[in-house]
């Protein structure tokens, strides 16, 4: 009983640190062949830009550009499992470059505004 | 301090899995166990000595990288803004057509096939996506103590950013072939400014893995200093994830 207690008990807690913090590396491979299936979308839309509208390729290609960026970050750098202080300071690098470089598009009327 | 009173400093009830353990009164024996573990992980993940209790050298990395977001958002910015200014190659590439309508650098070229060579680029993407699969398995490894495979998944990722280096060096060749240079235009200028710098981000990367390499072999890294290997692929992750980006918008959208 005591034994069964322990080995539940100690199962529980690596479980719990492994969820935390080790994703097997099975699940590494699954998110790396996400990863390939959306760059081979993303490459296909080369062969079919002719078809397809503009709005449509530039949608789709945001879309699927941002989903891998996050899907890297979160899994490969362990931005998911990590203390919350690392992703702060990451996403506050990303949210300061975007500011500063919309401002930018708007100095240069890159978005054709002026 | 001693290593009991680091222990027990490392120790707070707050990083106790609860949710996971069984409601009923643990016996002594088990409780001891479980301490252990969560020991063992503050050690690895949280037990740095440091007041905050987050590693030092990994929360610098990360705001290294917060800066690099900075710095490749400025190129890239700086690519978006120039790529409307594109004044065609060499002499006689006519870089726009019939209606006088700016063409772009993918159907710009000669006969009109541009200087972009998608499906080559393609390949390097698919490359050093790769190499991020196996920076997190050569990690992995270490965390293990597997070592020999620690060592075959780290010289992995340092071939696979050479190759994807090599073909940035043979699409540069090509481009000045064609006509394009980092004088030739203020378009040329953007694109190898940008993309260099990302070439350059890949060959650092390279040799920190080399040197990862080089110390595991010398004995100066093993399981107990895997957060040295954590930090190498931060860096390695970080140059992926702007490639993800400078794909997309250099390469693929449409111009």
């Amino acid at each position: 009983m005591t034994d069964s207690m322990t080995t539940t008990a100690v199962d529980a807690a690596v479980d719990a640190h492994d969820d935390d913090h080790h994703p097997s590396d099975l699940f590494y491979l699954k998110i790396a062949a996400i990863l390939a299936l959306f760059t081979g979308l993303e490459v296909s839309t080369y062969f079919i830009e002719d078809s397809v509208s503009e709005a449509f390729l530039f949608i789709s290609l945001s879309v699927l550009m941002v989903v891998k960026f996050v899907m890297v970050a979160a899994y490969f750098m362990h931005l998911k499992y990590d203390t919350p202080w690392f992703r702060y300071l990451f996403i506050a690098g990303l949210v300061l470059a975007m500011g500063v470089y919309t401002i930018f598009f708007f100095a240069f009327d890159l978005f054709g505004l002026g | 301090m001693s290593e009991a009173t680091m222990a027990d400093s490392t120790m707070p009830d707050s990083k106790l899995p609860d949710s996971k353990l069984p409601d009923s009164k643990l016996p002594e024996a088990t409780a001891a166990e479980a301490a252990e573990i969560v020991t063992a992980h503050n050690a690895d993940q949280g037990g740095h000595g440091t007041t905050t209790g987050i590693s030092n050298n990994k929360l610098m990395m990360w705001a290294f990288l917060g800066s690099e977001c900075l710095l490749f958002g400025a190129l890239i910015s700086t690519y978006l803004l120039y790529k409307e200014r594109f004044t065609g190659f060499a002499e006689g590439l006519a870089p726009f057509d019939e209606d006088g309508r700016n063409i772009g650098p993918r159907f710009g070229g000669e006969n009109g096939e541009g200087v972009f060579d998608i499906p080559f680029t393609s390949v390097s993407s698919f490359i050093l996506l790769g190499s991020s699969l196996t920076m997190v398995l050569a990690l992995s490894a270490i965390r293990r103590g597997e070592y020999r495979s620690f060592r075959i998944w780290t010289l992995t990722t340092a071939a696979l950013g050479s190759v994807f280096i090599a073909g940035q060096i043979y699409e540069f060749t090509e481009f000045v072939e064609k006509g394009l240079g980092f004088s030739t235009n203020i378009f040329g200028s953007a694109f190898f400014t940008l993309t260099g710098f990302h070439g350059v981000h890949v060959t650092i990367g390279i040799v920190m893995l080399l040197a990862t390499y080089i110390m595991h072999k010398q004995g100066r890294l093993n399981s107990d200093k895997a957060e040295t290997v954590e930090i190498v692929g931060l860096y390695w992750h970080f140059v992926d994830v702007v490639w993800i980006l400078i794909f997309t918008i250099v390469y693929l959208f449409p111009q």
